[in-house]
Parts: structure tokens; C-alpha cells; sequence
């Protein structure tokens, strides 16, 4: 053990001065682009977490074969770094301190869930590095941060459209909300669902607004009240862990009316946790991989041949959001090396992008750094796919 | 009163977990004083373990291997479970306690708080933080009974609950083992000095109390059958409460105040705004403990105690 700790030890100082000698020529030839990933690896979402790393490491890929990211006439080698935030907040917000201070990134996407997002930006925008988050739906997330973008629609934008889907659907008056209280994504939403079907049926229309707090498991006693209300719909914009419970305690309590989520349903583990109480159910969420065209195919394919499934809802943000970015980088102009000049121009680059065409939608940037793009309402089939069932535009 | 009785079944099947877990803190606190702060974690472990003979058991029916029927798989799933989940209180108890048997309790007790971030991290790293579903083994039966929804599964939780609960009891007054440990309650200093090994009754201690967790872990999976490495911590807090507020060394305590934990619950969401629920719900539990600081059926240390 020891002996070889001696033959060890020159090796590794020898390496290490190689190492010393031969980086400063690497950075002499083209700057490396640092780009931070923070996502959800593990905790209560690491499908959510999956994705994003899939999607970026295909994105990756993608630029490797060009033989780097090509600014200015100069081909930029990309480092991701990619770290997990656990799927809590102050996680997240240790890991984008930690990228940014030292790793040295120059863009950070994500965190994904608003519950993240929405501390971590402060962090982001606080040290001055553009930071966009792909699946983030809460308005506090980009608010007053100039430094903070996102890749998707907004929830004063969804409460609204799973509103007026429910009326011209089922023609509805009476609704239920069921949520997390604790997490900042569901707990704004339900409250922008209300105030919209509120708007629509009058004051009073929500018969049942109840909570609970993450990691429930039981939602007998709230389930219970809704029905009693005399609830017609139930609008429940909970992750894919607690949609199954929520779904198949309410058909065991006797409820029959439909439940209608949002697009934290949207992840490819929904359907497998939940079964056939799931099906026939709709949600509102950022584009449908059944019956999809053009490029969107493209990226569904490559991924589903790649990892083996249909690519959720996060993994096509990530992908858009990476394809921001890069947009941006290239429009910038020239890395220079130089941390904090870099991630300004990067910022002011990424601002000016009015209109971006990705595989979730057109989307065209107002000046908050929020997307306008159109939300979609999937059907989960009886096969347990999302099928695209219907386009809503602002 | 439909709307009473439909909460009175929701919260008896939610009050059934909390006691069947509180039993193994209270046993191992009773018999050798100290907190097992990993016994939340020992239920995680025994939910998993009852998956992983579940799934095989499936598998192994449905290629036509040993076709069984989904009562006869669950019954299996229950006694392989146990038995193995048994095994990892006996290594806990071995490693993590034993050494640390004349150490002072705060010593033992973080010991348990380590144990169960151990288990935790352990899961996850040997299945990935992926949620995994535990199979339905039987088909779900709604019954309407006057407006009343109760699931087959419900009925089933409550009784194969309440079987284990009595069979415990019988076991502690009736058999050897049992006065042993009575025994023990009774004096922990005095009475291995009498000759009773206390190794042994410790480890039948922490194997019976893990078996009994991983019995709640299965009936677990099946009403709520997404499970996850950090189901235990939350949920072991709360059978802990209810261990302490049975009363020390008490099984009948530590079972009602398990099911009163869970009417608690279900019933302060009922009447309150559900965003209240724990707040109303501790606050009642800590002014029950006020007036009885040493729970139900406790007794001031060094009285007689009851197992």
C-alpha cells in the first residue's frame, strides 16, 4: 500500500504540472464556455432532473460534433456543468452560489420547478449571471430581475386557459382545487385558476379550495370535503408523485367527475405511477409528443432512441432553453474570458432575442424575459400517451 | 353524518400506520430506554423490501412459474418481508446500538438519527431516486354503504393491523420472551443481573418492532403505492409522537395514541381549512401532553410499568 503510494505520488505531482503547463495553451486557443445545469437529480422529482440532463447532454453532443460553439468566427470548446439541487430550495440556491463563484459559469439554466427557480434566481441576478429556466411557470421567478429568463409560459397565462377549458368543455360552474401549500408553483397557480374561474362563474364558484404539504400521502380528509362541496371538476396542479395518490384516492372515495392538472403533469412518469385511474384525463401543459411535426419529431426520436422514452415536457424546454442561450452566446459576440464581461454581454445578448422558434412553439420574449407562446391541453389516452388534443393561444 | 362516518373510515386505515409504527419505538424505548430514530427509516427499508418480494412474487406468477392468486402473494409478501425486515433491525441493533449500550443516551440516540440517513442514502443509491410503484396485488373493490365509500384494501389495513397489534399483545403477556421483556421494562439495571440475556431480548426487541414496520411499509404500498427513499422521516417523526404520548412501556397506549394521531388529523382537516391541519393538530397534541406529561398509560419513571 504504501510503496505503491510512493510510485504513485511523482506520477500525480508529474501530471499535475502537465496538467499546469498544458492548460494555460488550451485557454490561449479558445476560451471554455461554462454552461451550469441545475436540476432536480434526486428528491421528489428526479424524473424532472433526468430529463434536463438527458436533454442537455444531447444538446451538447450536438455542438461537440461541430467541433465546438462557433462565436465570432472562433470555435468556443462547452463545459456543462451540472449539478443537483435535491428538489429543494436552498439547494438550489447553494448550487447556483456554487456555480457561479466556483465553477465560473456563464449561464446557468434552470432550476426547473418554481420552487427552486424562484429563490435561485435572486442568487443569479444578485451576482449579475444570466440564468434561464426552462420549466419555471411562477411570475416571481424573472420579476424586477433583469438577469433572469425563462423558456415557458407563465401561470397568470395557464390558470386562465385550464379555466376556460373546463367551461367550454364541460360547461362546469362549480370547481374544486386541491394543492401543496408548501411549494411556490402549485400554491401560485391554484390561486390564478381561481381568481380566473372566479371571473368566469362569480364570486363563490370555487365550492372547495384545500391544501396540503409536500410529502403528504393522504388526502382522504380533503378529498372527502371536496366531494361533499359539490364540486363538479377537480383542478389539482400537483407533480407526477402526487397526482397518482390524488387521483386514485379520489376514485376510491367515489368521486366520478374529471380532475384536470397543468403542466407539472407532464412528466413521462405520471402515466407509470398512476395506471389506468389516469387515463381519460386532461392537463394543460407545453406541447404533446403524440402527433407532433417538423423538428419537434426530430427531437423526440433522437431522444426516445437514445434513453429509451418519450421525452416529458422539461426535456423539450431544456432543449429550447439551450437553444436561447446559445442564440444569445453567438449573438454576443466574442468570449472574451473574462467572467463578468462575458455574462453581461451574454445577458444583453439574450435580452434582445424577440423571436426564438423552438420545438415547444414560437415564443417571443417580452421585456421581463418572459416567453408569450401558446399552451396546449393534452389528453392522457387509454394507452397512457399524451395526445395533443387542443392549441390555446394568448 | 355520511360526511362523519366517511371520515371516521379514512382516518381509522391512517391512524392504523401510525400506531403499528409507534409500536416498535415504544417496545425498544420501554425495554432498553432508548430512541430508535431510525425506526422511520426501518419502515422505508420494509416497504422497499415488500416491493422487491412483491415484484418478484408477480413476476414469478404471471411467466406461470407458482401461478398464485394476488391474496396469496400478499400473504407471502407480508411473512418474507417481515422476516427479512427483522434481520435489519437485528443489524442495527448490532452495530449501531449495542456498542453504544453504557454510552450516554444522546450518544445512542444520534446514533439512530445516522442509521437512518444511512438507509435512506443507501436506497438510493442502490435503486436511484426514481419513484417506483408498488403492484396493486389485489383489485381494488369499492363498496357504497349508505353513501360511505370504503375500499376493500381499507378494510383489510385496518384488520390485518389490529391482528398484528393483538398478536403482539398475547406474545408479550403469554410466552417467555414476553415476561422477559416485561421484565426488563420493569428494571433495566436489576434484571439482567437475574440472568436474562439481554442481547438476546434486545435483538428479539428490535427484530419483532422492524417486522412490525414492514408489515405497515406493505399495507403502506398498497394504499398509497408510490413510495420513495425519505418516505420514513416525517412519518416515523409522527409515530414517535404518538409512542411518547401512549406513555412508556405501554402497547395499548402506543396503539390508541397511534389512531388518535390519525383522527386527529383527518378530523382537524375536516372541520379546519386543511392549510391548518398540523398546526391544529400538534397544538392539541402538546396541550394533551401538558396534562398528561407522561402520556396514557405512562407512568411516572420508576413506578410499575405496564408493557
Amino acid at each position: 500500500m504504501r510503496k505503491g503510494l510512493v510510485f504513485v505520488a511523482p506520477l500525480l505531482i508529474a501530471l499535475g504540472i502537465i496538467g499546469l503547463m498544458a492548460s494555460p495553451c488550451a485557454l490561449a486557443k479558445a476560451e471554455v464556455i461554462k454552461i451550469g445545469i441545475n436540476a432536480p437529480m434526486t428528491g421528489d422529482i428526479p424524473k424532472v432532473g433526468e430529463g434536463s440532463k438527458y436533454a442537455a447532454r444531447m444538446w451538447l453532443n450536438d455542438i461537440e460534433a461541430n467541433g465546438g460553439l462557433e462565436v465570432g468566427g472562433v470555435k468556443h470548446p462547452v463545459e456543462l456543468v451540472i449539478e443537483d439541487n435535491e428538489s429543494k430550495a436552498e439547494s438550489a440556491v447553494k448550487v447556483n452560489t456554487k456555480m457561479i463563484t466556483e465553477d465560473e459559469v456563464l449561464v446557468i439554466v434552470g432550476p426547473q420547478s418554481s420552487k427552486q427557480a424562484v429563490p435561485a434566481g435572486g442568487v443569479a441576478n444578485n451576482y449579475e449571471t444570466p440564468m434561464i429556466s426552462p420549466w419555471s411557470t411562477n411570475p416571481d421567478t424573472t420579476k424586477d430581475r433583469p438577469f433572469v429568463f425563462r423558456g415557458c409560459f407563465l401561470d397568470p397565462f395557464q390558470g386562465p386557459v385550464v379555466a376556460n377549458f373546463i367551461t367550454n368543455e364541460f360547461g362546469y360552474t362549480k370547481a374544486a382545487v386541491l394543492y401543496d401549500v408548501a411549494s411556490d408553483y402549485p400554491k401560485g397557480l391554484a390561486e390564478f385558476f381561481k381568481q380566473a374561474w372566479e371571473k368566469l362563474h362569480g364570486k363563490g364558484s370555487v365550492v372547495a379550495y384545500e391544501s396540503f404539504t409536500t410529502k403528504d400521502a393522504d388526502f382522504s380528509s380533503q378529498l372527502s370535503k371536496i366531494i361533499r362541496s359539490g364540486a363538479e371538476v377537480l383542478f389539482t396542479p400537483q407533480y407526477y408523485n402526487e397526482v397518482a395518490l390524488i387521483v386514485q384516492q379520489a376514485k376510491e372515495l367515489g368521486w366520478q367527475n374529471p380532475i384536470v392538472g397543468s403542466d407539472s403533469w407532464g412528466s413521462a412518469e405520471t402515466v407509470e405511477l398512476c395506471g389506468e385511474a389516469c387515463y381519460g384525463l386532461f392537463f394543460s401543459t407545453h406541447y404533446a409528443a403524440a402527433g407532433a411535426t417538423g423538428k419537434t419529431k426530430a427531437f423526440i426520436e433522437r431522444y426516445k432512441e437514445k434513453y429509451g422514452y418519450v421525452p416529458d415536457d422539461v426535456a423539450a424546454l431544456t432543449w429550447d432553453s439551450l437553444g436561447i442561450v446559445e442564440t444569445a452566446i453567438q449573438k454576443c459576440g466574442k468570449i472574451t474570458g473574462k467572467v463578468e464581461k462575458d455574462r453581461n454581454c451574454i445577458r444583453d445578448a439574450m435580452a434582445k432575442v424577440e423571436q426564438y422558434d423552438g420545438i415547444t412553439g414560437q415564443m417571443t420574449f417580452t421585456e421581463e424575459g418572459d416567453p408569450i407562446k401558446c399552451a396546449v391541453i393534452v389528453k392522457i389516452s387509454d394507452q397512457g400517451e399524451y395526445e395533443f388534443y387542443k392549441s390555446v393561444c394568448p | 353524518m355520511v360526511f362523519f362516518f366517511q371520515n371516521l373510515v379514512n382516518a381509522l386505515q391512517w391512524g392504523s400506520f401510525y400506531a403499528m409504527i409507534a409500536l416498535g419505538y415504544s417496545m425498544v424505548y420501554s425495554i432498553l430506554m432508548l430512541f430508535n430514530f431510525a425506526h422511520g427509516d426501518i419502515f422505508m427499508v420494509g416497504a422497499y423490501i415488500g416491493f422487491g418480494v412483491a415484484t418478484a412474487l408477480v413476476t414469478l406468477s404471471a411467466s406461470g412459474f407458482l401461478a398464485l392468486p394476488g391474496w396469496m402473494i400478499l400473504v407471502l409478501t407480508i411473512l418474507l418481508s417481515m422476516f427479512l425486515t427483522s434481520f435489519v433491525g437485528m443489524i442495527v441493533e448490532r452495530v449501531g446500538y449495542r456498542p453504544l449500550r453504557d454510552a450516554p443516551r444522546a450518544s445512542a440516540a444520534i446514533t439512530g438519527l445516522m442509521i437512518g440517513i444511512m438507509l435512506e442514502t443507501g436506497n438510493l443509491i442502490l435503486l436511484g431516486a426514481r419513484r417506483v410503484s408498488f403492484p396493486p396485488l389485489i383489485e381494488s373493490v369499492t363498496y357504497n354503504v349508505g353513501g360511505v365509500f370504503v375500499t376493500n384494501k381499507k378494510i383489510m389495513i385496518v384488520l390485518i393491523s389490529l391482528g398484528f397489534m393483538l398478536a403482539l399483545h398475547l406474545f408479550v403477556q403469554k410466552t417467555r420472551y414476553g415476561m422477559a421483556m416485561r421484565a426488563m421494562a420493569f428494571d433495566y439495571v436489576v434484571v439482567p443481573l437475574l440472568g436474562i440475556p439481554i442481547n438476546t431480548i434486545a435483538r428479539l426487541t428490535f427484530a419483532i418492532g422492524s417486522a412490525l414496520a414492514a408489515v405497515a411499509g406493505i399495507l403502506f404500498g398498497l394504499a398509497y403505492p408510490v413510495l420513495d427513499p425519505y418516505m420514513g422521516i416525517v412519518f416515523g417523526w409522527k409515530a414517535f409522537v404518538a409512542a411518547i404520548l401512549g406513555g412508556r412501556g405501554s402497547i395499548m397506549g402506543a396503539t390508541l395514541a397511534g389512531f388518535l394521531m390519525g383522527f386527529i388529523e383527518i378530523f382537524v382537516a375536516m372541520v379546519f381549512p386543511s392549510t391548518l391541519r398540523d398546526l391544529i393538530a400538534y397544538s392539541i397534541i402538546l396541550l394533551i401532553l401538558v396534562f398528561r406529561p407522561h402520556g396514557f398509560f405512562g407512568e411516572p419513571y420508576s413506578a410499575r410499568l405496564r408493557l
